[in-house]
């Protein structure tokens, strides 16, 4: 049946990051945005032991059922407590929650692509005593939305059965800690054959500490400044043969899998961007209305519009805004959680998370006039931290073309 | 738990009111429209499909419980096939569900079972007026109370076969809250006037009415002589135009699409042009993100959480808004053929502007 009730575990996971979050990440969001680059050490810590302690870590959860007392087996939730999780923690900072510590993108990618077995090899490391990022390179200078036109190509030295990687990435969230703090990886992506497009492209596991590969760049950002966003160069970087995601049959033709495998990894991980999306727009909305309740405006929910005031319609608008992204989010995830076919709803969510957070930013700062541009508050930090959502992990443009292709029923081909 | 998934009697339901809607509303519609009148047989055919049946307890003639939930999915499913036959059929729920949700036991058998048990029949309600910012909860027709007796004073607009009723609910303001009031037609001060010509939803016959210091037994008052609350009656108004509009802009949408991907344009389809699936993909979005936010709403007012009330209003207002964007953009992509009568989407448009003015028009 339908219904909206959160489960007990979720309502207990947001209790407690509501506490991390109001503790651990507002405190400090206005030093680790006004010091690009350092590294939130207390929170990382914090997070790894109490990860670790849950089993949680990286974008996508390996859930085994669990059965409650009778033996039966308890409704699969772990994408939704993913979902929740992120909100709540990019509502306490969405930069610092990026530093978050475990497998993130990186091991989202392995477990969509890789074997089992490598599955097991390369994600123990996220449970170890120290915390371990884990990254995703796939964007290059020229070869963003375009993902196919990447040109880090990968070559297999047969004599030693190594790949030999050569190329720069650009724009690799936690690049930097994945390779430079613990023991961590990045899964870059290569092509095997550069004239063979999408079907070349495959992906490859860098693990820190391997020869070859540079942190060369960190960006200077609009926002999500605690965030390290780093540039790779890969120079004759030599992988053992195994470290190529995949089965055999996949790795040995020419095929699409791999692209595909790319997109599988972003149809996992779109809703939770939603979410984090979801959780900065609530910040600001919940602030914009404590804001305004101090200068003894309320919202009279109820009325007919022609009775509103102008600030009493905007924050409606944004309240159903919000919600209803929220719940599409919810939605996607619940999906994947049921092993259901979520493309459709995981860009949708994406795209109006990442519409909305902008929107609601934006309008909350014009509304708080020059006290929500000053940086007395952090509104003006959330109204730079909102936009990447909007942009990374499939900007909403591409967002909206898979919709638009899935709700047409057309190919890539049909429609660029 | 989160699930979207609806139960299988819902899937019944809905199955049932969907092939009604295909196969009967949907091919009538245009000449219902035009026409200005549903033929009756249409009506009563939707009737027997239950949906307010289901939503009524045996005890007062139904087979089921009242459910918001369930009434937003059939609601969704039924005005996809055409609007005004779905108010239409819905009509005497306008009477029975206020009824159901805030009568006192009495007036609940007394009421309720014939309705709920007969054929259809034109039980109608009179609360929107015709002034610009009409609000059911400042109403400014009246109720005063006279020793065994109310009367009501003021104007009422919009009310749906209010010239064949039996019987209306007449909401009005008593001490300055909306009470309802059940009002036999026919008595005395009681003056309906022309019917109404309208943007839209054309088929459905809706007059005003006057009512000249209405006198009726005390008793009449909805709930009885305590009254009742008004707040579930209005977040059920919502709910109900919430769902007529995701229907409508469904409708819409899917023409929009078949009509994109078959025209011919610049040697391909109109939809492989970006500017134009990008806009169907955001109506998609839109209705996707809305109906989520009412079924959110209902399952709130089923299950009596307190900002029930609240959310439903948010599901209104989001879809009122929802409704105009989704079915203004499908004429657009129609081009100088979605201006032409002969294609439903001007049509949908004329009904999509009305969700945000037209609460208490429909119920459920």
């Amino acid at each position: 049946m339908i219904e909206f009730e959160a489960p007990k575990p979720i309502s207990q996971q947001s209790f407690v990051l509501k506490t991390v979050a109001e503790n651990m990440m507002r405190p400090v969001s206005r030093y680790f945005d006004e010091h690009e680059h350092e590294v939130p050490w207390d929170y990382i810590n914090f997070m790894h032991m109490a990860m670790k302690a849950t089993g949680a870590g990286s974008l996508a959860p390996k859930e085994a059922p669990k059965k409650d007392a009778e033996g039966k087996e308890r409704p699969r939730i772990g994408y939704q407590m993913l979902a929740f999780m992120l909100e709540m923690l990019s509502w306490g900072d969405v930069g610092i929650y990026l530093c978050t510590p475990g497998g993130g993108l990186g091991a989202a990618a392995v477990q969509s692509n890789g074997t089992p077995e490598q599955n097991a090899k390369f994600l123990a490391r996220f449970g170890e005593e120290k915390p371990a990022f884990g990254a995703m390179a796939m964007t290059e200078s020229q070869a963003g939305s375009d993902t196919s036109a990447i040109r880090t190509t990968a070559a297999l030295d047969k004599e030693m059965n190594q790949w030999v990687l050569n190329g720069e990435k650009i724009f690799v969230t936690g690049g930097q800690k994945s390779l430079l703090e613990g023991n961590g990886l990045v899964v870059v992506w290569a092509t095997i054959d550069p004239s063979a497009g999408r079907a070349g492209m495959r992906p490859f596991v860098v693990e820190a500490g391997t020869p070859g590969i540079k942190v060369t760049k960190l960006e200077h950002k609009m926002g999500i400044r605690a965030s390290d966003t780093a540039s790779l160069v890969l120079q004759d970087c030599h992988l053992p043969f195994e470290n190529i995601l995949g089965s055999p049959e996949v790795i040995q033709d020419k095929n699409t899998t791999g692209f595909k495998g790319a997109m599988a990894t972003f149809d996992a991980t779109r809703p939770l961007i939603g979410a984090t999306a979801v959780g900065v727009a609530r910040a600001t909305l919940e602030l914009l209305k404590e804001l305004l309740a101090q200068e003894g405006i309320t919202i009279r929910y109820g009325l007919p519009r022609q009775k509103l005031t102008n600030i009493e319609r905007e924050i409606i608008d944004m309240d159903v805004m919000l919600r209803s992204a929220w719940l599409l989010v919810i939605k996607a995830v619940w999906m994947a959680d049921n092993h259901k076919s979520n493309s459709l709803e995981a860009s949708m969510s994406k795209v109006r998370g990442g519409d909305v957070v902008t929107k609601i930013t934006q309008r909350a700062i014009e509304i708080m006039g020059p006290i929500g541009y000053s940086q007395d508050l952090l509104l003006e930090k959330w109204f730079r931290d909102a936009k990447i959502s909007d942009i990374y992990e499939g900007t909403g443009q591409i967002n909206r073309l898979i919709v638009a292709r899935n709700i047409l029923g057309y190919s890539g081909r049909d429609l660029r | 738990m989160y699930s979207f998934e609806p139960t299988e009697e819902q899937t019944m339901l809905i199955d049932t009111v969907s092939r009604f809607a295909h196969s009967d509303l949907r091919p009538a519609s245009h000449d219902a429209d035009e026409e200005g009148q549903i033929p009756l047989n249409l009506i009563k055919k939707g009737w027997e499909l239950g949906v307010l049946q289901a939503s009524t307890p045996e005890a007062y003639g139904g087979f089921g419980e009242h459910s918001s939930i369930t009434g937003v999915l059939a609601a969704e499913e039924m005005a996809w096939g055409d609007l005004a036959s779905t108010l239409a059929v819905m009509a005497p729920g306008l009477f029975a569900i206020p009824m159901l949700l805030a009568g006192s036991e009495e007036q609940k058998r007394e009421y309720l079972p014939p309705i709920v048990e007969g054929d259809w029949s034109p039980y109608t309600a009179a609360i929107i007026e015709q002034h610009y910012d009409y609000d059911p909860n400042e109403l400014r027709t009246t109720a005063k109370l006279d020793g065994d007796s109310l009367v009501l004073t003021g104007e009422k607009a919009y009310v749906p076969f209010a010239n064949e009723a039996k019987s209306m609910l007449v909401f009005a303001s008593l001490n300055g809250q909306t009470q309802g009031f059940i009002v036999p037609n026919g008595l005395s001060g009681i003056i309906i006037g022309e019917r109404q010509k309208l943007l839209g939803i054309n088929a459905l016959s809706v007059f005003p009415v006057k009512f000249n210091e209405v006198r009726i037994p005390s008793a009449n008052r909805l709930g009885g002589v305590n009254g009742h609350d008004f707040s579930s009656i209005l977040a059920s108004y919502w709910l109900a135009t919430s769902a007529m509009a995701l229907g409508v802009s469904k409708a819409a949408l899917e023409y929009a699409i078949d009509y994109a991907k078959d025209r011919d344009v610049f040697g391909m389809k109109v939809a492989q042009k970006q500017s134009i699936s990008f806009m169907l993909a955001e109506m998609a979005t839109e209705i996707e993100a809305i109906r989520t936010l009412a079924w959110e709403a209902a399952w709130m007012l089923d299950t009596g959480k307190e900002e029930a009330y609240k959310e439903a209003y948010l599901a209104h207002t989001g879809a009122a808004d929802m409704a105009m964007m989704v079915t203004d953009r499908a004429v657009q992509i129609l081009g100088g053929h979605g201006y032409i009568r002969e294609h439903p989407v001007e049509k949908w448009m004329r009904e999509g502007r009305s969700f945000s003015l037209l609460v208490g028009m429909t119920i459920i």
